[in-house]
């Protein structure tokens, strides 16, 4: 008994630092397996509101340039309101359209592009009605997808991270693949998986499926690159995004209205 | 240790947590270079001082900074990792004796400052790319990332030791 008291006092600092480094090992291993980490997250209050009160600041630097993206975006839907104000069809439309998306304005307190897994964190959380699995983009184009919400805050898991899969298609085409990132430069990212008969050009655009619940249909990514064939026959193109994502300021958060219907739907399909 | 050398240890703890995550996490020099200035903290602790206390405050300092950057446990690994192998690097850079000579990191020759200075920088930039990036698939880039980092992070601790050397002498 007395010599296992005195290994343990004798080895005391390694002891205590295989079993710091164990959690730390497990911490690691964990964020690297599950797509939202439960323990470290910059969704705490504490390093949220450091986040924001950084962002508070920073956020002077680049107001003219919000103040054109602001313009510029404020131009394109009005054009989109002009033609869809001249197509009304007649005699009205009776009642109200429901809308199917809805979306919600916040700010990036925290951007991250020079990791391979990289994650950013927004200044709304669960007080805004935010929730896991809702999409994210700017007046330009995709950003992310949700991945952790606490009260007052919300981690996006960017497309720029090697494990991020959203489905996007060629707008001409409707042509399917998956977008992944290859971990090179943080204004490209890679279109997998297009069957080789789709007709492809440089400069083509790339927007979203619309498949999955979580993006509307035609969000836009970006434009084709460059394009070589893959391995399994299919096309990996590498696509520029519209997005500068090295520097993300004002995004829009998107909540599907109809989510719990779908997926009540598909558990119904499972069960049969 | 003195009261005076705890509070002074408190602050520069908090003190480089705030400016590791606030400003230097967003550098990304060339697009993924950052330098890790949160160090100096276990660079400079004093060197007669209780090794566990070292151990155990690493640990926290870079569990702190993988909170606030989202990547698990990688930061707390590496620190912890360099923190207990601290004394062996001390004997190596500084001689057998360095305990009881009293040995004063802004005293001794700048040829030895650098080496204890960068066996501890690219020790700890190794394991923290390695964990953090994870793959055998991209060794390259870890090991691009370790040296571009552990460059501008020696350089950036040399300095910042330089510019503060009068003021704390403690260490």
């Amino acid at each position: 008994m007395q010599q296992i008291i005195y290994f343990f006092i004798k080895n005391k600092n390694f002891l205590l630092f295989a079993f710091l480094f164990l959690i730390a090992l497990i911490l690691t291993i964990q964020s690297h397996s599950y797509h939202n980490s439960k323990v470290i997250s910059s969704t705490n209050f504490f390093s949220g509101g450091i986040y924001s009160a950084r962002s508070n600041v920073t956020s002077y630097f680049d107001l003219r340039k919000e103040n054109n993206l602001l313009i510029e975006e404020n131009t394109r839907l009005r054009e989109q309101l002009a033609t869809l104000k001249s197509n009304i069809p007649n005699p009205k439309f009776e009642g109200d359209i429901l809308p199917v998306f809805n979306f919600t304005g916040a700010r990036v307190i925290n951007n991250n592009y020079s990791k391979i897994k990289n994650q950013l964190t927004l200044d709304k959380g669960l007080k805004d009605s935010l929730e896991v699995d809702m999409g994210v983009i700017t007046s330009k184009g995709l950003v992310g997808i949700i991945n952790k919400v606490s009260d007052n805050y919300a981690r996006v898991q960017s497309i720029l991270n090697t494990t991020s899969q959203i489905n996007a298609k060629l707008k001409k085409s409707n042509h399917i693949g998956f977008l992944t990132w290859n971990t090179k430069d943080p204004n490209i990212v890679q279109l997998i998986e297009i069957p080789k008969l789709a007709p492809i050009a440089v400069g083509d655009t790339i927007v979203t499926s619309g498949n999955s619940s979580i993006f509307p249909k035609g969000i836009l990514i970006g434009t084709v690159k460059d394009f070589t064939v893959g391995a399994t026959d299919s096309f990996t193109v590498d696509v520029q995004l519209f997005n500068d994502m090295t520097s993300l300021n004002h995004v829009y958060v998107i909540k599907n209205l109809n989510l719990l219907e779908i997926e009540n739907l598909e558990k119904t399909d499972d069960a049969e | 240790m003195q009261n005076k050398d705890i509070l002074i240890n408190i602050i520069r703890f908090f003190g480089l947590l705030l400016l590791q995550v606030t400003l230097l996490n967003h550098i990304n020099f060339l697009g993924y270079v950052n330098p890790y200035l949160y160090l100096v903290f276990i660079l400079i602790f004093p060197f007669t001082g209780n090794k566990g206390l070292l151990i155990f405050l690493s640990f926290l300092l870079g569990l702190s900074i993988d909170i606030f950057s989202d990547s698990g446990g990688v930061h707390a690994a590496a620190s912890v990792f360099v923190a207990y192998i601290r004394p062996l690097i001390l004997k190596f850079s500084f001689g057998v004796s360095y305990e009881y000579n009293m040995v004063k990191l802004n005293k001794v020759p700048i040829a030895e400052r650098i080496v204890y200075i960068s066996i501890i920088v690219v020790l700890h930039h190794i394991i923290l790319f390695t964990m953090e990036i994870f793959s055998t698939s991209h060794i390259l880039l870890i090991l691009k990332s370790t040296l571009f980092s552990s460059i501008f992070s020696i350089i950036l601790i040399m300095c910042s030791l330089l510019l503060f050397s009068n003021k704390t002498a403690s260490y």
